[in-house]
Protein backbone atom coordinates (compact mmCIF):
# COMPACT_ATOMS: atom_id res chain seq x y z
CA UNK A 1 0.00 0.00 0.00
CA UNK A 2 1.07 3.55 -0.55
CA UNK A 3 1.74 6.35 2.16
CA UNK A 4 0.86 9.65 2.07
CA UNK A 5 2.03 11.34 5.04
CA UNK A 6 1.22 14.89 3.66
CA UNK A 7 -2.59 14.11 4.84
CA UNK A 8 -1.00 15.99 8.22
CA UNK A 9 0.15 19.23 5.88
CA UNK A 10 -3.53 19.55 4.69
CA UNK A 11 -5.56 22.28 5.07
CA UNK A 12 -8.65 21.42 7.11
CA UNK A 13 -11.17 23.47 5.46
CA UNK A 14 -9.74 23.43 1.48
CA UNK A 15 -7.67 20.27 2.09
CA UNK A 16 -5.01 21.63 0.20
CA UNK A 17 -1.40 21.14 0.82
CA UNK A 18 0.31 24.43 2.54
CA UNK A 19 3.66 25.27 2.46
CA UNK A 20 4.13 24.98 6.12
CA UNK A 21 2.54 22.50 7.85
CA UNK A 22 1.32 24.32 10.41
CA UNK A 23 -2.08 26.49 9.37
CA UNK A 24 -1.42 30.60 9.39
CA UNK A 25 -3.86 33.53 10.23
CA UNK A 26 -6.54 31.34 12.13
CA UNK A 27 -6.25 28.49 9.43
CA UNK A 28 -5.36 24.81 10.95
CA UNK A 29 -3.92 21.84 9.03
CA UNK A 30 -4.40 18.01 10.23
CA UNK A 31 -1.31 18.79 12.32
CA UNK A 32 -2.32 21.67 13.82
CA UNK A 33 -5.88 20.24 14.99
CA UNK A 34 -3.49 16.74 15.94
CA UNK A 35 -1.68 18.24 18.34
CA UNK A 36 -4.62 20.10 20.28
CA UNK A 37 -6.55 16.93 20.16
CA UNK A 38 -3.35 15.65 22.15
CA UNK A 39 -3.19 18.73 24.62
CA UNK A 40 -7.09 17.93 25.09
CA UNK A 41 -6.25 14.00 25.75
CA UNK A 42 -3.13 15.20 27.97
CA UNK A 43 -5.36 17.60 29.78
CA UNK A 44 -8.11 14.82 30.56
CA UNK A 45 -5.84 12.55 31.61
CA UNK A 46 -3.75 15.11 34.06
CA UNK A 47 -7.16 16.38 35.48
CA UNK A 48 -8.26 12.95 36.02
CA UNK A 49 -5.07 11.19 36.95
CA UNK A 50 -5.16 14.27 39.70
CA UNK A 51 -8.60 13.25 41.05
CA UNK A 52 -7.60 9.45 41.40
CA UNK A 53 -4.72 9.91 43.35
CA UNK A 54 -6.16 12.42 46.12
CA UNK A 55 -9.23 10.35 46.32
CA UNK A 56 -7.80 6.94 45.42
CA UNK A 57 -5.37 7.61 48.30
CA UNK A 58 -7.90 9.07 50.97
CA UNK A 59 -10.39 6.19 50.24
CA UNK A 60 -7.45 3.63 50.52
CA UNK A 61 -6.07 4.71 53.37
CA UNK A 62 -9.77 4.65 55.33
CA UNK A 63 -10.35 1.47 54.35
CA UNK A 64 -7.22 0.57 56.73
CA UNK A 65 -8.44 2.83 59.40
CA UNK A 66 -8.44 -0.07 62.62
CA UNK A 67 -12.11 0.01 64.81
CA UNK A 68 -14.14 2.73 62.39
CA UNK A 69 -15.90 -0.50 60.75
CA UNK A 70 -18.18 1.90 59.23
CA UNK A 71 -15.56 4.36 57.16
CA UNK A 72 -14.35 0.90 56.31
CA UNK A 73 -17.68 -0.45 54.71
CA UNK A 74 -18.24 3.17 53.03
CA UNK A 75 -14.54 3.02 51.51
CA UNK A 76 -15.78 -0.59 50.11
CA UNK A 77 -18.35 0.32 48.67
CA UNK A 78 -16.83 3.33 47.18
CA UNK A 79 -14.24 0.68 45.12
CA UNK A 80 -17.16 -1.94 44.59
CA UNK A 81 -19.45 0.69 42.79
CA UNK A 82 -16.89 2.64 40.63
CA UNK A 83 -14.72 -0.89 39.40
CA UNK A 84 -17.58 -2.68 38.82
CA UNK A 85 -19.26 -0.41 36.02
CA UNK A 86 -17.64 0.09 32.60
CA UNK A 87 -16.04 3.31 32.38
CA UNK A 88 -17.85 3.95 28.87
CA UNK A 89 -21.28 3.71 30.54
CA UNK A 90 -19.74 5.97 33.83
CA UNK A 91 -19.29 8.49 31.30
CA UNK A 92 -22.81 8.22 30.00
CA UNK A 93 -24.41 8.13 33.71
CA UNK A 94 -22.26 11.43 34.18
CA UNK A 95 -22.80 12.61 31.07
CA UNK A 96 -26.45 11.80 30.26
CA UNK A 97 -28.23 10.62 33.04
CA UNK A 98 -27.18 12.70 36.28
CA UNK A 99 -27.79 15.96 34.61
CA UNK A 100 -31.32 14.76 33.76
CA UNK A 101 -31.66 14.06 37.67
CA UNK A 102 -30.04 17.27 38.37
CA UNK A 103 -30.88 19.81 35.27
CA UNK A 104 -28.15 22.56 36.88
CA UNK A 105 -25.57 20.55 35.73
CA UNK A 106 -27.06 20.64 32.01
CA UNK A 107 -24.79 23.28 31.14
CA UNK A 108 -21.56 21.63 32.64
CA UNK A 109 -19.17 20.97 29.96
CA UNK A 110 -18.10 17.28 28.81
CA UNK A 111 -14.77 17.59 29.83
CA UNK A 112 -15.67 18.72 33.41
CA UNK A 113 -17.99 15.96 33.52
CA UNK A 114 -15.63 13.03 31.49
CA UNK A 115 -12.73 13.94 34.14
CA UNK A 116 -14.61 13.20 37.26
CA UNK A 117 -15.92 9.64 35.19
CA UNK A 118 -11.97 8.89 34.95
CA UNK A 119 -11.14 10.52 38.41
CA UNK A 120 -13.63 8.00 40.07
CA UNK A 121 -13.72 5.07 38.02
CA UNK A 122 -9.90 5.43 38.55
CA UNK A 123 -9.44 6.57 42.22
CA UNK A 124 -11.47 3.17 42.85
CA UNK A 125 -8.66 1.41 41.48
CA UNK A 126 -5.85 3.35 43.59
CA UNK A 127 -7.64 2.75 46.37
CA UNK A 128 -7.20 -0.86 46.21
CA UNK A 129 -3.69 -0.62 45.70
CA UNK A 130 -3.52 2.12 48.27
CA UNK A 131 -4.97 -0.12 50.94
CA UNK A 132 -2.69 -3.40 49.77
CA UNK A 133 0.25 -1.48 50.20
CA UNK A 134 -0.53 -0.70 53.81
CA UNK A 135 -1.68 -4.18 54.04
CA UNK A 136 0.96 -5.24 52.93
CA UNK A 137 3.28 -4.28 55.51
CA UNK A 138 4.17 -6.32 58.94
CA UNK A 139 1.80 -5.25 61.87
CA UNK A 140 4.68 -4.23 63.56
CA UNK A 141 5.43 -0.95 62.07
CA UNK A 142 1.59 0.14 62.66
CA UNK A 143 2.91 -1.14 66.54
CA UNK A 144 6.11 0.61 66.58
CA UNK A 145 3.99 3.83 66.01
CA UNK A 146 1.67 3.40 68.52
CA UNK A 147 4.61 2.34 71.07
CA UNK A 148 6.28 5.93 70.11
CA UNK A 149 2.65 7.78 71.67
CA UNK A 150 1.59 8.25 68.15
CA UNK A 151 -1.76 9.44 67.02
CA UNK A 152 -3.49 7.45 64.54
CA UNK A 153 -2.75 10.19 62.24
CA UNK A 154 0.73 10.41 62.86
CA UNK A 155 1.14 6.56 62.44
CA UNK A 156 -0.26 6.84 58.91
CA UNK A 157 1.76 10.35 58.30
CA UNK A 158 4.99 9.18 59.51
CA UNK A 159 5.10 5.73 59.20
CA UNK A 160 2.97 3.49 57.29
CA UNK A 161 1.95 6.21 54.11
CA UNK A 162 5.26 6.55 53.09
CA UNK A 163 6.22 2.69 52.74
CA UNK A 164 2.88 1.65 51.71
CA UNK A 165 3.50 4.45 48.75
CA UNK A 166 7.09 2.77 47.87
CA UNK A 167 5.36 -0.40 47.89
CA UNK A 168 2.73 0.81 45.39
CA UNK A 169 4.92 2.29 42.90
CA UNK A 170 4.82 -0.23 40.06
CA UNK A 171 1.07 -1.13 40.05
CA UNK A 172 0.39 2.88 40.46
CA UNK A 173 2.61 3.16 36.77
CA UNK A 174 0.15 0.65 35.42
CA UNK A 175 -2.67 2.41 36.75
CA UNK A 176 -1.50 6.32 35.32
CA UNK A 177 -0.68 4.62 32.35
CA UNK A 178 -4.19 3.16 31.98
CA UNK A 179 -5.36 7.19 32.86
CA UNK A 180 -4.00 8.25 29.87
CA UNK A 181 -5.56 5.27 27.77
CA UNK A 182 -8.90 5.17 29.49
CA UNK A 183 -8.78 9.20 28.50
CA UNK A 184 -9.87 7.97 24.96
CA UNK A 185 -13.79 7.61 25.98
CA UNK A 186 -14.02 11.24 26.17
CA UNK A 187 -14.67 11.46 22.64
CA UNK A 188 -18.15 9.91 23.19
CA UNK A 189 -19.09 13.34 25.51
CA UNK A 190 -17.72 15.15 22.45
CA UNK A 191 -14.18 15.86 24.09
CA UNK A 192 -11.99 16.75 20.64
CA UNK A 193 -9.23 14.59 22.41
CA UNK A 194 -7.33 12.45 20.18
CA UNK A 195 -9.85 9.67 19.28
CA UNK A 196 -11.91 11.90 17.99
CA UNK A 197 -9.93 13.46 15.87
CA UNK A 198 -8.62 10.07 14.58
CA UNK A 199 -12.47 9.19 13.53
CA UNK A 200 -13.14 12.95 12.07
CA UNK A 201 -10.06 13.26 10.05
CA UNK A 202 -9.69 9.53 8.68
CA UNK A 203 -13.23 10.52 7.66
CA UNK A 204 -12.25 13.72 5.75
CA UNK A 205 -9.05 12.50 4.69
CA UNK A 206 -9.66 9.18 3.33
CA UNK A 207 -6.37 8.57 4.79
CA UNK A 208 -7.35 6.21 7.66
CA UNK A 209 -3.93 4.51 7.87
CA UNK A 210 -1.74 6.94 8.62
CA UNK A 211 -4.20 9.06 10.63
CA UNK A 212 -4.59 5.80 12.94
CA UNK A 213 -0.61 5.34 12.84
CA UNK A 214 0.31 9.04 14.15
CA UNK A 215 -2.62 8.96 17.05
CA UNK A 216 -1.09 5.25 18.25
CA UNK A 217 2.21 6.81 18.14
CA UNK A 218 0.69 9.84 20.01
CA UNK A 219 -0.79 7.52 23.21
CA UNK A 220 2.20 5.04 22.67
CA UNK A 221 4.49 8.23 23.44
CA UNK A 222 2.02 9.65 26.53
CA UNK A 223 1.94 6.76 28.20
CA UNK A 224 5.42 6.07 27.67
CA UNK A 225 6.54 9.62 29.10
CA UNK A 226 5.03 8.57 32.22
CA UNK A 227 5.97 5.37 32.74
CA UNK A 228 9.53 6.92 32.20
CA UNK A 229 8.36 9.65 35.22
CA UNK A 230 7.13 6.53 37.58
CA UNK A 231 10.59 4.81 37.19
CA UNK A 232 12.91 7.51 37.76
CA UNK A 233 10.15 8.19 40.98
CA UNK A 234 10.37 4.67 42.37
CA UNK A 235 14.31 4.96 41.86
CA UNK A 236 14.74 8.08 43.94
CA UNK A 237 12.56 7.51 46.69
CA UNK A 238 13.69 3.64 47.06
CA UNK A 239 14.66 3.02 50.72
CA UNK A 240 18.25 1.22 50.12
CA UNK A 241 17.48 -2.45 51.76
CA UNK A 242 13.79 -2.48 52.37
CA UNK A 243 12.53 -2.56 48.36
CA UNK A 244 13.49 -5.12 45.84
CA UNK A 245 16.54 -3.76 44.54
CA UNK A 246 16.11 -4.42 40.50
CA UNK A 247 13.04 -2.88 40.47
CA UNK A 248 12.19 -0.09 37.46
CA UNK A 249 11.71 -2.48 34.35
CA UNK A 250 7.95 -2.58 34.13
CA UNK B 1 -21.71 4.77 11.39
CA UNK B 2 -20.11 2.99 14.01
CA UNK B 3 -16.17 4.06 14.30
CA UNK B 4 -13.74 1.51 15.85
CA UNK B 5 -9.91 1.61 16.24
CA UNK B 6 -10.21 -2.35 15.78
CA UNK B 7 -11.44 -1.99 12.29
CA UNK B 8 -8.76 0.16 11.32
CA UNK B 9 -5.84 -2.53 12.65
CA UNK B 10 -7.68 -4.87 10.75
CA UNK B 11 -8.06 -2.56 7.69
CA UNK B 12 -4.06 -2.63 8.08
CA UNK B 13 -3.43 -6.14 8.28
CA UNK B 14 -5.74 -7.00 5.24
CA UNK B 15 -4.26 -3.61 3.12
CA UNK B 16 -0.76 -5.50 3.91
CA UNK B 17 -1.21 -8.72 2.73
CA UNK B 18 -3.36 -7.67 -0.38
CA UNK B 19 -1.81 -9.27 -3.55
CA UNK B 20 -1.80 -7.84 -6.78
CA UNK B 21 -5.14 -7.58 -8.36
CA UNK B 22 -6.13 -8.39 -11.66
CA UNK B 23 -8.08 -6.16 -12.61
CA UNK B 24 -11.15 -7.89 -14.13
CA UNK B 25 -13.82 -7.93 -11.93
CA UNK B 26 -16.20 -9.45 -14.40
CA UNK B 27 -13.74 -12.03 -15.28
CA UNK B 28 -13.33 -12.92 -11.81
CA UNK B 29 -17.07 -13.28 -10.89
CA UNK B 30 -17.61 -15.70 -14.00
CA UNK B 31 -14.79 -18.02 -13.15
CA UNK B 32 -15.94 -18.00 -9.20
CA UNK B 33 -19.61 -17.67 -9.80
CA UNK B 34 -19.53 -15.60 -7.09
CA UNK B 35 -19.23 -11.69 -6.28
CA UNK B 36 -18.74 -9.96 -2.67
CA UNK B 37 -20.59 -7.50 -1.99
CA UNK B 38 -19.97 -4.50 0.50
CA UNK B 39 -23.06 -3.67 2.31
CA UNK B 40 -23.70 -1.19 5.66
CA UNK B 41 -25.00 -2.53 8.58
CA UNK B 42 -26.82 0.94 9.77
CA UNK B 43 -26.59 3.86 7.59
CA UNK B 44 -29.67 5.59 5.98
CA UNK B 45 -29.05 3.55 3.37
CA UNK B 46 -28.32 0.13 4.16
CA UNK B 47 -28.97 -1.78 7.41
CA UNK B 48 -28.74 -5.00 8.39
CA UNK B 49 -31.98 -6.91 10.19
CA UNK B 50 -29.71 -9.18 11.87
CA UNK B 51 -28.90 -13.04 11.20
CA UNK B 52 -27.01 -12.19 8.18
CA UNK B 53 -29.71 -10.26 6.00
CA UNK B 54 -29.06 -6.96 4.57
CA UNK B 55 -32.07 -3.91 3.80
CA UNK B 56 -32.20 -0.53 2.60
CA UNK B 57 -32.55 1.40 -0.65
CA UNK B 58 -28.80 1.70 -1.77
CA UNK B 59 -28.08 -2.53 -0.70
CA UNK B 60 -31.19 -3.46 -2.57
CA UNK B 61 -30.48 -0.80 -5.59
CA UNK B 62 -27.36 -2.96 -5.57
CA UNK B 63 -28.90 -6.28 -5.44
CA UNK B 64 -30.68 -5.35 -8.86
CA UNK B 65 -27.26 -4.57 -10.56
CA UNK B 66 -25.97 -7.65 -9.53
CA UNK B 67 -28.52 -9.39 -10.98
CA UNK B 68 -28.08 -7.58 -14.35
CA UNK B 69 -24.54 -8.44 -14.19
CA UNK B 70 -25.28 -11.91 -13.66
CA UNK B 71 -27.70 -11.72 -16.53
CA UNK B 72 -24.87 -10.33 -18.80
CA UNK B 73 -22.55 -12.90 -17.90
CA UNK B 74 -25.31 -15.84 -18.63
CA UNK B 75 -24.63 -17.31 -15.26
CA UNK B 76 -27.20 -19.65 -14.16
CA UNK B 77 -26.18 -18.96 -10.66
CA UNK B 78 -24.41 -16.69 -8.71
CA UNK B 79 -23.78 -16.36 -5.03
CA UNK B 80 -23.90 -12.82 -3.62
CA UNK B 81 -21.57 -13.16 -0.71
CA UNK B 82 -22.50 -10.05 1.44
CA UNK B 83 -19.41 -8.37 3.31
CA UNK B 84 -20.50 -5.69 5.68
CA UNK B 85 -18.05 -2.48 5.91
CA UNK B 86 -17.91 0.54 7.69
CA UNK B 87 -16.47 4.57 6.96
CA UNK B 88 -13.29 2.83 7.94
CA UNK B 89 -12.44 -0.38 6.09
CA UNK B 90 -14.65 0.48 3.22
CA UNK B 91 -11.79 2.16 0.78
CA UNK B 92 -9.10 -0.84 1.53
CA UNK B 93 -11.47 -3.67 1.42
CA UNK B 94 -12.48 -2.30 -2.15
CA UNK B 95 -8.75 -1.62 -3.14
CA UNK B 96 -7.65 -4.77 -2.31
CA UNK B 97 -9.88 -6.87 -4.12
CA UNK B 98 -11.89 -8.11 -1.01
CA UNK B 99 -15.24 -6.76 -1.92
CA UNK B 100 -16.43 -6.28 -5.78
CA UNK B 101 -18.31 -3.66 -4.76
CA UNK B 102 -19.81 -1.41 -2.20
CA UNK B 103 -23.30 -0.04 -2.26
CA UNK B 104 -23.52 1.69 1.12
CA UNK B 105 -23.71 5.39 2.32
CA UNK B 106 -20.21 6.77 0.38
CA UNK B 107 -19.85 10.20 -0.87
CA UNK B 108 -18.13 10.20 -4.11
CA UNK B 109 -15.31 13.05 -3.76
CA UNK B 110 -12.19 13.42 -5.59
CA UNK B 111 -9.91 12.30 -2.42
CA UNK B 112 -11.60 8.86 -2.56
CA UNK B 113 -11.64 9.21 -6.11
CA UNK B 114 -7.77 8.70 -6.07
CA UNK B 115 -8.48 4.86 -4.76
CA UNK B 116 -11.53 3.84 -6.11
CA UNK B 117 -14.23 4.35 -8.70
CA UNK B 118 -17.96 5.26 -8.45
CA UNK B 119 -20.93 4.34 -10.08
CA UNK B 120 -23.27 6.72 -11.11
CA UNK B 121 -24.71 8.71 -8.45
CA UNK B 122 -27.63 7.03 -7.24
CA UNK B 123 -28.93 9.43 -4.13
CA UNK B 124 -28.07 12.75 -3.39
CA UNK B 125 -27.93 13.77 0.38
CA UNK B 126 -28.59 17.26 1.59
CA UNK B 127 -26.92 18.00 4.66
CA UNK B 128 -29.74 19.96 6.33
CA UNK B 129 -30.48 21.19 10.18
CA UNK B 130 -33.34 19.58 12.64
CA UNK B 131 -34.08 21.28 15.53
CA UNK B 132 -36.74 21.08 18.30
CA UNK B 133 -40.38 22.40 16.14
CA UNK B 134 -40.52 25.24 19.18
CA UNK B 135 -36.66 26.86 19.28
CA UNK B 136 -37.52 29.45 16.56
CA UNK B 137 -34.68 28.72 14.43
CA UNK B 138 -35.44 29.01 11.16
CA UNK B 139 -32.07 28.90 9.06
CA UNK B 140 -28.58 29.02 9.34
CA UNK B 141 -28.97 33.18 10.56
CA UNK B 142 -30.25 31.81 14.04
CA UNK B 143 -27.54 29.29 14.38
CA UNK B 144 -25.42 32.25 16.00
CA UNK B 145 -24.47 31.89 19.25
CA UNK B 146 -25.99 28.11 19.93
CA UNK B 147 -24.75 24.78 20.13
CA UNK B 148 -24.87 22.84 17.18
CA UNK B 149 -23.95 18.93 17.18
CA UNK B 150 -23.14 17.02 14.80
CA UNK B 151 -21.72 13.18 14.77
CA UNK B 152 -17.94 12.20 14.88
CA UNK B 153 -16.81 10.62 11.62
CA UNK B 154 -19.09 12.47 9.25
CA UNK B 155 -18.55 15.11 6.60
CA UNK B 156 -21.01 17.14 8.13
CA UNK B 157 -18.40 18.46 10.35
CA UNK B 158 -16.36 19.96 7.89
CA UNK B 159 -20.19 21.28 6.15
CA UNK B 160 -20.37 23.33 9.77
CA UNK B 161 -17.01 24.40 9.52
CA UNK B 162 -17.14 25.67 6.02
CA UNK B 163 -20.35 27.40 6.93
CA UNK B 164 -18.73 28.74 10.30
CA UNK B 165 -15.75 30.41 8.01
CA UNK B 166 -17.61 31.43 5.23
CA UNK B 167 -20.92 33.14 7.07
CA UNK B 168 -18.99 34.81 9.78
CA UNK B 169 -21.28 32.99 12.48
CA UNK B 170 -19.80 32.06 15.92
CA UNK B 171 -21.51 28.75 17.66
CA UNK B 172 -20.38 26.09 19.60
CA UNK B 173 -20.31 22.51 18.03
CA UNK B 174 -20.14 19.53 20.12
CA UNK B 175 -19.92 16.04 18.85
CA UNK B 176 -22.06 12.85 19.51
CA UNK B 177 -20.28 9.47 19.09
CA UNK B 178 -23.16 8.54 16.83
CA UNK B 179 -26.39 9.25 15.61
CA UNK B 180 -28.07 8.15 18.48
CA UNK B 181 -26.19 9.95 20.39
CA UNK B 182 -26.02 13.03 18.84
CA UNK B 183 -29.87 13.19 18.96
CA UNK B 184 -30.05 12.21 22.17
CA UNK B 185 -28.19 15.68 22.76
CA UNK B 186 -30.98 17.73 20.75
CA UNK B 187 -33.38 16.08 22.55
CA UNK B 188 -32.37 16.56 26.21
CA UNK B 189 -30.96 20.33 25.50
CA UNK B 190 -27.30 19.96 25.36
CA UNK B 191 -27.58 21.16 21.87
CA UNK B 192 -30.23 23.40 20.03
CA UNK B 193 -29.15 21.99 16.52
CA UNK B 194 -28.38 18.70 14.58
CA UNK B 195 -26.55 18.93 11.76
CA UNK B 196 -26.72 15.65 9.48
CA UNK B 197 -27.70 14.00 6.60
CA UNK B 198 -31.30 14.77 5.72
CA UNK B 199 -31.89 11.33 5.55
CA UNK B 200 -30.52 10.31 8.97
CA UNK B 201 -32.20 12.97 10.81
CA UNK B 202 -35.70 12.22 9.53
CA UNK B 203 -34.82 8.72 10.00
CA UNK B 204 -33.85 9.74 14.27
CA UNK B 205 -36.89 12.36 14.25
CA UNK B 206 -39.41 9.68 13.09
CA UNK B 207 -38.00 7.01 15.53
CA UNK B 208 -38.20 9.19 18.19
CA UNK B 209 -40.16 9.13 21.19
CA UNK B 210 -42.43 12.49 20.11
CA UNK B 211 -41.58 13.02 16.34
CA UNK B 212 -44.26 15.99 15.85
CA UNK B 213 -41.65 18.15 18.50
CA UNK B 214 -38.92 18.30 15.85
CA UNK B 215 -38.35 19.68 12.76
CA UNK B 216 -36.07 20.20 9.99
CA UNK B 217 -35.72 23.47 8.85
CA UNK B 218 -33.55 26.17 6.74
CA UNK B 219 -31.71 25.47 3.58
CA UNK B 220 -29.37 22.82 2.54
CA UNK B 221 -25.86 22.81 3.93
CA UNK B 222 -24.21 20.93 1.66
CA UNK B 223 -25.08 18.45 -1.16
CA UNK B 224 -23.01 15.54 -1.38
CA UNK B 225 -23.47 12.30 -4.34
CA UNK B 226 -23.52 8.89 -2.81
CA UNK B 227 -22.38 6.09 -5.27
CA UNK B 228 -21.33 2.44 -5.01
CA UNK B 229 -17.39 1.91 -5.10
CA UNK B 230 -16.00 0.19 -7.19
CA UNK B 231 -11.98 -0.69 -7.72
CA UNK B 232 -10.35 2.07 -9.94
CA UNK B 233 -9.31 1.16 -13.57
CA UNK B 234 -11.77 -1.49 -14.24
CA UNK B 235 -13.92 0.17 -16.88
CA UNK B 236 -15.63 -2.96 -18.30
CA UNK B 237 -17.49 -3.59 -14.51
CA UNK B 238 -17.50 0.11 -14.02
CA UNK B 239 -19.57 -0.17 -17.28
CA UNK B 240 -21.93 -2.95 -16.49
CA UNK B 241 -22.77 -1.04 -13.35
CA UNK B 242 -23.26 2.36 -14.55
CA UNK B 243 -25.85 0.26 -17.51
CA UNK B 244 -27.75 -1.62 -14.89
CA UNK B 245 -28.29 2.00 -12.80
CA UNK B 246 -29.09 3.99 -15.78
CA UNK B 247 -31.73 0.65 -16.76
CA UNK B 248 -32.89 1.04 -13.27
CA UNK B 249 -33.27 4.77 -13.63
CA UNK B 250 -34.83 4.48 -16.90
CA UNK B 251 -37.83 1.30 -16.42
CA UNK B 252 -38.56 3.51 -12.77
CA UNK B 253 -37.44 0.79 -10.16
CA UNK B 254 -35.57 2.98 -8.64
CA UNK B 255 -37.89 5.14 -8.04
CA UNK B 256 -39.65 2.49 -6.90
CA UNK B 257 -37.52 1.38 -4.58
CA UNK B 258 -37.04 5.00 -2.95
CA UNK B 259 -40.96 4.91 -2.75
CA UNK B 260 -40.35 1.50 -1.05
CA UNK B 261 -37.83 2.61 1.34
CA UNK B 262 -38.54 6.70 1.89
CA UNK B 263 -42.62 6.87 1.95
CA UNK B 264 -43.18 3.69 3.33
CA UNK B 265 -43.02 1.79 6.47
CA UNK B 266 -40.00 -0.27 6.58
CA UNK B 267 -38.87 -3.08 8.98
CA UNK B 268 -38.00 -3.78 11.93
CA UNK B 269 -40.47 -1.23 13.35
CA UNK B 270 -42.60 -0.36 10.35
CA UNK B 271 -42.00 3.26 10.78
CA UNK B 272 -41.91 5.45 7.77
CA UNK B 273 -39.13 8.41 7.52
CA UNK B 274 -41.15 10.25 5.23
CA UNK B 275 -38.71 11.98 2.96
CA UNK B 276 -39.77 13.02 -0.25
CA UNK B 277 -37.68 12.68 -3.15
CA UNK B 278 -34.96 15.72 -3.23
CA UNK B 279 -34.81 17.99 -6.20
CA UNK B 280 -31.18 17.33 -6.32
CA UNK B 281 -31.72 12.99 -6.37
CA UNK B 282 -34.26 13.79 -9.35
CA UNK B 283 -31.65 16.14 -11.27
CA UNK B 284 -29.07 13.12 -10.80
CA UNK B 285 -31.05 10.32 -11.75
CA UNK B 286 -32.57 12.38 -14.78
CA UNK B 287 -28.82 12.99 -16.15
CA UNK B 288 -26.76 9.97 -14.96
CA UNK B 289 -22.98 10.77 -13.88
CA UNK B 290 -20.23 10.38 -11.79
CA UNK B 291 -19.42 13.83 -10.58
CA UNK B 292 -17.90 13.99 -7.52
CA UNK B 293 -19.05 16.14 -4.59
CA UNK B 294 -16.76 18.96 -5.51
CA UNK B 295 -18.37 19.35 -8.71
CA UNK B 296 -21.89 19.40 -7.32
CA UNK B 297 -23.66 23.28 -6.96
CA UNK B 298 -25.67 24.11 -3.67
CA UNK B 299 -29.47 24.59 -5.19
CA UNK B 300 -30.30 28.25 -5.52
Amino acid sequence: MSWDWQVFCQDTITQEVGQSCFGKNGDTTYLDWMLSAWGWTVSVSLLSLLIALILGSLIGTLRTLPDRPWIVRLGNAWVELFRNIPLLVQVFVWYHVIPSIFPALKRVDGFILVVFAIGLFTSARIAEQVRSGIQALPRGQRYAGMAVGFTTFQTYRYVLLPMAFRIIIPPLTSETMNVFKNSSVAFAVSVAELTMFAMQAQEETARGVEVYLAVTALYVFSAFVVNRIMTFIEKRSRVPGMIAASGGGH
Amino acid sequence: MKKHLMVAAISILAAGTAFAQANDTLAKIKSSGAVTFGVRESSGLGYTLGNGKYVGFHTEMGENVLKDIQKQLGLAKMEIKYQPVTSQNRIPLVQNGTVDIECGSTTNNTARQKDAAFAYTTYVEEIRIAVKANSGITGIKDLNGKTLVTTTGTTSVQTLRKNKKADGLSFKEVMGKDHADSFLMLETGRADAFIMDGSILAANISKSKAPAEYKIVGEVLSVEPIACMLRKDDAAFKKAVDDSIARQIKDGSLAKLYDKWFMQPIPPNNVKIGLPLSAATKAAWDAPNDKPMEEYKLPE
